[in-house]
């Protein structure tokens, strides 16, 4: 068993199939990659385990519990957080309020009303939000305004919000999507660190295949909506099936 | 059954104003995304051209008449409006009684500018603030259109009577097999009715067959794309909102001998054609032109005695209570686009 | 000290010592002379500045923390009101009744009408409680009519039970806080100038301190910045295992009970209420004093309140005869062209004013007053420093919320 169970997810759009009878298993704390050309369903895939999109058919278990039919927000109180393909944060905040918020929402719930005490009268999550600031190296940048962020930064603060809830599944859509070689590998070096030092499990969607096959421990390849072959990288490399998929019928 | 044909009647002439200017509302929105709270004021300008095309009409000159005396023995004065001594008394007659058709002729040039000068000189500089700033903005010119119509044409309502023609009221009754007086209908909301589907007809011919009309609908479901084909769309869009300036103040000409215009009658007109928006669906025009005659002939059922008996005061509120439940109901309104602005 | 920390404290301080010396502050003229139209510093007018004060507060902790545009926020006021003249008419003439059921009523009304409008957002949300507001008028102008009093407005009446009340008594008792009549007061002549002290200015005064700081509190709270994300991003609120409704929601009911809270005082100095408070051009007020002040900032409401009742007091009130006056020193012919033209603004036309004002606030300042003060004086600050300042270009992160 899995940390994350999808189970024949079916979904259309019209008359597009967009997902085919979707099996997938993920096992816990393992880095796994879903590749696959445009328009394979990776991005409908992920949302379906978010709660953006709820399934046609299938069923999508989480640590033993279904998904479906929750609000994203439940979603991430079971313990998924989302890394956005363009870094969603919030942008009229500074850094420091950005990590604080989701320390907030881990241990108070999805809605609870403190509108009396000082926000940093509350001086164990203050402390958690720094520490997660400087385990990124953003604490110099502490009290900017998270808009004025450089990409490269804003994907670093992103990151620092998902990890300070400690979730057990951490679903990164396109992480170093327009990034540059350098700023590409610096997100590798960083995703490598916090696989290392925590108990996470992550699902990474990517064109880039050099992420990919830097960090993943196994891959699916999605194609038409349906997973084609799951592997470990080196097998995938080469794998005439997924070079068909990429290059059509000519390779 | 007379009855219900009766309201559906009553309702048409205000359903035709809220679809005219929903349809204007829409036009501006579709194409700019832009949300234009002064629309209403641009319906209350053309009314006013009416009004003051008909003080043009009668502003007169005094002369004392020595063979005629007044009942106190006095010579008498006689007003004569200039038409009258220009083009003679019978065709001055005419114009003076025809003012609101003629009003039209006043209102379309200047409707055109109010709205060119509206979108040059200020929506322009909105396109890409947020649309809370938009709704301020244009708040604040409503306001301030307003107060110079009050500050020219006071504060009293001034009626404006349809020409002589139309007077009365035609029964439909006898035409329809019933009792002769039940279904009784003034000529010039027939009139009001016919000119507002000739003005819808003609806008949704404009925008179907013309190569203009397919540039701006491209634009309107798809503004990035139709800028990345090199064509030059803001001054499509700012003809487009000229032409939504100029429904709006046709539809204020002509509405005046139904009510008499005052000067903030915009703003209740402008209330309820947002609801009219809403509920047919941000930017679909056929829903503006829908739910603009659906809302118009609701509200007058709303407002026959029996109903309002039944429940009280219910006539001031129906149209808001519909639009509440079509917003949680059918976010996206009666005919709005899957997904266009459903939050 | 309060809880606040040193730059709010300093500020609540600032705003405290206004408020107590308002008196003085606004009577700067001597009472003989010309000037002494411009003074403000009388009972209504300051009542006005401190009521209408904390409507904007409470407007500002919805529009400015989470961006939602009410444009019916005049509702919850007239319904304050109404329930604050209907406990003064049935219970006693003590304002304490009044008050507390003006906000718990204002307060049930927002939690249901915000329950509805929050399902949407954007224009939706506006024109949604656009609609509600409109309905609230019509409804208190028509069919309501037994608890409205319609057209004449609500008000006492020597017949109203008063059922807190020793009956008897030939004339309506005055609006009091335990024996302390609203509209008693004192005068205080010193020289040439006569200052003004009123009870009912005093009570409303220090309930608006007591709102504001509340404020200053949620402003700095854990909730605060949770209206903050609201206003800034949803969805990352969401995938962060935050719910917005249930914050919006309540930043919604604590403005209601804010205009429910002003519309009590307002029936508390003067036990009248109309349906005319409810009329959407109320609601645009609120919205144009919490933007020219600047949406989003403490003081900003507080000052843009004062403002545009000072604004509105003295327009309103001058006629062809002060223009007259004023333009004396042109010749005949520029002075009359100069008095017509400056009609246009005054009296009746004080609207026009509000509306060029609303405008121009929108397009050149949309930060309000706040951010034009920080812009003011980062110039002077710029001119005495040095071309050294700023040397990693650090971006300026301008309105920032309680600057």
């Amino acid at each position: 068993m899995g940390i994350l169970e999808v189970k024949d997810v079916n979904k259309r759009f019209g008359g597009l199939q967009a997902l085919g009878d979707v099996n997938l298993s993920i096992a816990e704390n393992s880095v796994h990659a879903i590749i696959g050309p445009n328009g394979a369903g990776k991005s409908t895939l992920l949302n379906c385990l978010v709660g953006k999109l709820i399934p046609d058919t299938g069923s999508v278990m989480f640590d033993g519990q279904s998904v479906l039919g929750r609000k994203p927000y439940e979603i991430n109180q079971m313990g998924i957080s989302r890394v956005f393909q363009t870094p969603e944060i919030f942008g009229d905040l500074t850094v420091f309020e950005n990590v604080l918020i989701p320390c907030f929402a881990k241990r108070d719930g999805a809605f609870r009303m403190h509108a009396y005490e000082p926000m940093l009268a509350e001086r164990d999550l203050v402390a958690e939000a720094e520490a997660m600031l400087d385990e990124v190296d953003m604490l110099a940048k502490r009290d900017m305004l998270a808009s004025y962020l450089s990409r490269g930064d804003k994907r670093r603060l992103e990151m620092a919000m998902c990890l300070v809830q400690q979730p057990k599944l951490l679903l990164l859509d396109e992480p170093t999507a327009g990034m540059s070689r350098a700023d590409t590998n610096n997100t590798i070096d960083l995703l490598k660190q916090i696989n290392a030092k925590r108990d996470i499990t992550m699902v990474i969607i990517e064109h880039d295949m050099h992420v990919v096959f830097s960090l993943a421990q196994r891959i699916t390849v999605l194609a038409q909506g349906s997973p084609l072959v799951e592997d470990a990288p080196e097998r995938i490399k080469g794998h005439p099936k997924v070079q068909e998929a990429y290059l059509g019928h000519a390779a | 059954m007379d009855a219900i044909i009766l309201q559906i009647l009553n309702g048409l002439d205000k359903g035709s104003a809220y679809a005219l200017i929903a349809l204007g509302l829409t036009l501006i929105f579709g194409t700019l995304g832009v949300v234009n709270f002064a629309h209403g004021v641009l319906f209350a300008l053309g009314a006013f051209c009416a009004v003051a095309i008909q003080g043009l009409f009668s502003t007169s000159f005094e002369t004392i008449d020595e063979t005629r005396t007044d009942f106190l023995g006095n010579p008498l004065k006689v007003q004569t409006p200039y038409v009258e001594a220009w083009f003679g008394e019978t065709m001055g007659g005419v114009l003076l009684d025809w003012s609101v058709p003629i009003a039209i002729l006043l209102a379309v040039p200047v409707m055109a500018l109010v709205g060119l000068a509206m979108e040059r000189g200020l929506i322009k500089h909105f396109y890409k603030r947020p649309h809370a700033d938009q709704i301020l903005v244009t708040f604040g010119l409503a306001i301030v259109l307003q107060q110079i119509i009050k500050y020219f044409f006071g504060a009293n309502p001034i009626a404006v009577p349809a020409p002589d023609v139309f007077q009365g009221s035609f029964d439909f009754g006898v035409m329809l097999g019933f009792d002769p007086f039940t279904i009784m209908y003034p000529y010039w909301r027939i009139v009001y009715f016919g000119f507002a589907l000739a003005v819808i007809a003609a806008i949704f011919a404009f925008l179907q067959f013309t190569t203009f009309g397919m540039v701006v609908r491209a634009g309107m479901a798809d503004r990035e794309t139709v800028g990345l084909l090199g064509i030059n769309i803001g001054r499509r869009f700012t003809i487009m909102f000229a032409i939504a300036a100029i429904v709006a103040g046709l539809a204020g000409v002509m509405y005046t001998p139904i009510v008499a215009p005052n000067y903030d009658m915009g703003m209740n007109f402008l209330v309820l054609s947002f609801v009219v928006v809403v509920v047919g669906g941000m930017g679909s025009l056929p829903g503006a032109v829908l739910a603009g005659f659906l809302l118009g002939i609701i509200e007058s059922f709303a407002s026959m005695s029996a109903v309002i008996e039944l429940i009280p005061g219910i006539n001031q509120v129906i149209i808001y209570l519909v639009a509440i439940v079509v917003l949680l109901v059918r976010p996206r309104g009666l005919l709005g686009r899957k997904g266009v602005m459903e939050d | 000290m309060l809880g606040l920390n040193r730059k709010d404290l300093i500020l609540f301080l600032i705003v405290v010592g206004l408020v107590v010396f308002a008196p003085f502050i606004l009577n700067p003229f001597p009472e003989d002379s010309g000037l002494a139209r411009f003074n403000a510093g009388y009972p209504d007018l300051m009542q006005r500045f401190v009521i209408f004060g904390i409507f904007a507060i409470g407007f500002n902790i919805l529009f400015g923390l989470t961006g939602y545009l009410s444009f019916g926020h005049a509702a919850f006021l007239g319904i304050g009101s109404y329930a604050g003249v209907w406990m003064m008419k049935l219970l006693t003439v003590n304002i304490v009744p009044a008050i507390i059921a003006s906000i718990v009523v204002a307060g049930v009304f927002s939690l249901v009408i915000g329950f509805i409008c929050l399902r949407r957002s954007g224009i939706y949300f506006s024109i949604l409680t656009l609609a509600f507001a409109q309905m609230a008028f019509a409804l208190a102008y028509s069919v309501l009519t037994p608890i409205t009093a319609g057209e004449s407005g609500l008000q006492l009446s020597l017949n109203d039970p008063r059922i807190l009340e020793a009956g008897g008594g030939s004339s309506i008792p005055a609006a009091n806080f335990f024996g302390l009549t609203m509209r008693d007061g004192f005068e205080w002549a010193l020289g040439g100038w006569v200052f003004t002290f009123n009870f009912g200015y005093y009570f409303c005064a220090l309930l608006m301190l007591v709102a504001f700081y509340v404020s200053i509190r949620i402003f700095r709270s854990p909730f605060g910045m949770m209206l903050r994300a609201v206003k800034s991003n949803q969805q990352r609120m969401n995938y962060t295992g935050l719910n917005p409704k249930p914050y919006t929601l309540a930043a919604f009911v604590i403005s209601g009970m804010y205009a429910g809270l002003a519309g009590g005082l307002m029936v508390a100095v003067d036990p009248l209420a109309g349906a005319d408070r409810m009329f959407w051009t109320a609601s645009g007020e609120v919205v144009l004093m919490t933007i020219l002040g600047g949406a989003g900032t403490l003081i900003g409401p507080v000052l843009g309140a004062g403002m545009i009742k000072y604004f509105e007091n003295i327009f309103s009130r001058l006629n062809e005869r002060d223009l007259n006056a004023l333009y004396d020193f042109l010749p005949d012919g520029l002075q009359g062209v100069a008095v017509s033209v400056s009609q246009m603004f005054v009296g009746d036309g004080w609207l026009l004013t509000l509306g060029l004002m609303f405008m121009l606030v929108v397009i050149f300042l949309p930060g309000g007053l706040v951010e034009g003060g920080q812009r003011v004086s980062r110039l002077f600050r710029r001119r005495k420093k040095t071309k050294t300042d700023d040397p990693e270009h650090h971006p300026q992160p301008s309105p920032h919320v309680g600057e």
